[in-house]
């Protein structure tokens, strides 16, 4: 069992703008509503969530679910969500150099953030590019 | 003669309802989609078109549909055959509402926030129905719009999960930017049927897939 860190977050008077990269080893242990915590514990801070490994299509459904329940016309407007398949050639990549290690190719990069934070300015194959802006 | 045959018919849908095995009973298909992709239109088209009826009331306004409404019994001749199929019309589906949009319609603040509060209930609701209660799904996509989303990546991928038979409806070719095509080129492994429910343009095809898709 390997012993993973608590999230700290950030005191929530700066400037700047947390980024949480979670590994594919770390959800991997979590229950689904665990994983689902973790994202939106990480949101509702105002923080971007970048998910190595993605959620499977059940996890996403129910990540939409429980972020609907959530909103609160004058706190939280829901989420931004971005997912980047990753090509069954997969050779690596930028994420897993950073990760150092291979992953499977069927999982995702995925990119979360408050709705009223993130917006995605352009998305393709190769690319996704978004502007985040302060609290 | 025809009065004849009318009775036969009527006694031998009457028997066939009576003695149905659950495996008979009309397949609950699911009309899902982003907000504004004329599901509820297309939905009220079906309904009116093969009961008389409608579901539900259309609007331009996001999220104007806030709970799934059930239409039964909606008997679709084609060729010879019948499929009965029940239509579920479901609340557009997305990851964020923010009650500030709907102040652009002319709503009052208070309108708009409890117009935001039940469009969130309805997302969960529709999505509720998807992992528990439908037979397939009806996907609808504004063929005007980019149909390259987020959310219908996701919903596209959570139907697929479920092995659910899925038609995808490139909707409002009424529109002089619209582009089936693209919808197409969206979703190459899945059917796509343009038709405008609006102006009722290709709805004979649409019946057509439904009876192929869902029969």
């Amino acid at each position: 069992m390997i012993e993973v860190p608590e999230i700290q977050p950030d005191d929530g008077d700066g400037d700047g703008v947390q980024i949480d990269l979670i590994s594919g080893e770390r959800m991997a242990n979590l229950r689904t509503m665990e994983k689902i915590r973790l994202i939106l514990d990480g949101v509702h801070d105002g923080n971007i969530v970048i998910l190595e490994e993605g959620l499977d299509p059940d996890e996403e459904s129910r990540l939409i679910e429980v972020t609907m329940s959530e909103i609160n016309p004058e706190e939280f407007t829901g989420i931004e969500i971005e997912t980047y398949p990753r090509p069954s050639s997969d050779d690596g990549g930028l994420f897993n150099r950073l990760m150092g290690r291979e992953s499977d190719p069927d999982n995702k990069l995925t990119v979360i953030g408050p709705a009223n934070r993130i917006e995605t300015l352009h998305k393709d194959e190769n690319l996704i590019s978004a502007l985040v802006t302060r609290q | 003669m025809g009065l004849l045959t009318d009775l036969r018919s009527s006694i031998s849908r009457v028997t066939a309802k009576l003695f149905a095995t659950p495996g008979q009973e009309p397949k609950r298909i699911g009309i899902y989609g982003p907000p504004n992709a004329g599901k509820t239109t297309l939905a009220n088209r079906i309904a009116r078109d093969w009961t008389g009826d409608a579901v539900g009331p259309e609007s331009r306004v996001p999220h104007e549909t806030r709970r799934a409404r059930r239409k039964e019994d909606v008997e679709i001749k084609r060729n010879g055959n019948s499929v009965t199929i029940d239509i579920v019309d479901t609340p557009g589906v997305t990851t964020k509402v923010d009650y500030k949009e709907f102040l652009e319609h002319d709503i009052e603040e208070e309108d708009a926030v409890r117009r935001s509060r039940e469009a969130t209930e309805g997302v969960a609701e529709a999505m509720h129905w998807l992992r528990e209660d439908v037979d397939g799904v009806i996907y609808v996509l504004d063929a005007a719009e980019d149909p390259f989303t987020q959310v219908n990546t996701m919903l596209i991928g959570i139907i697929e999960s479920k092995d659910l038979p899925v038609l995808i409806f490139a909707n409002k070719i009424d529109l002089e930017e619209a582009s089936a095509q693209q919808i197409a080129n969206a979703f190459p492994q899945h059917e796509t049927v343009p038709l405008s429910a609006l102006e009722g343009d290709n709805m004979d095809e649409v019946y057509d897939k439904i009876a192929e898709y869902f029969g």
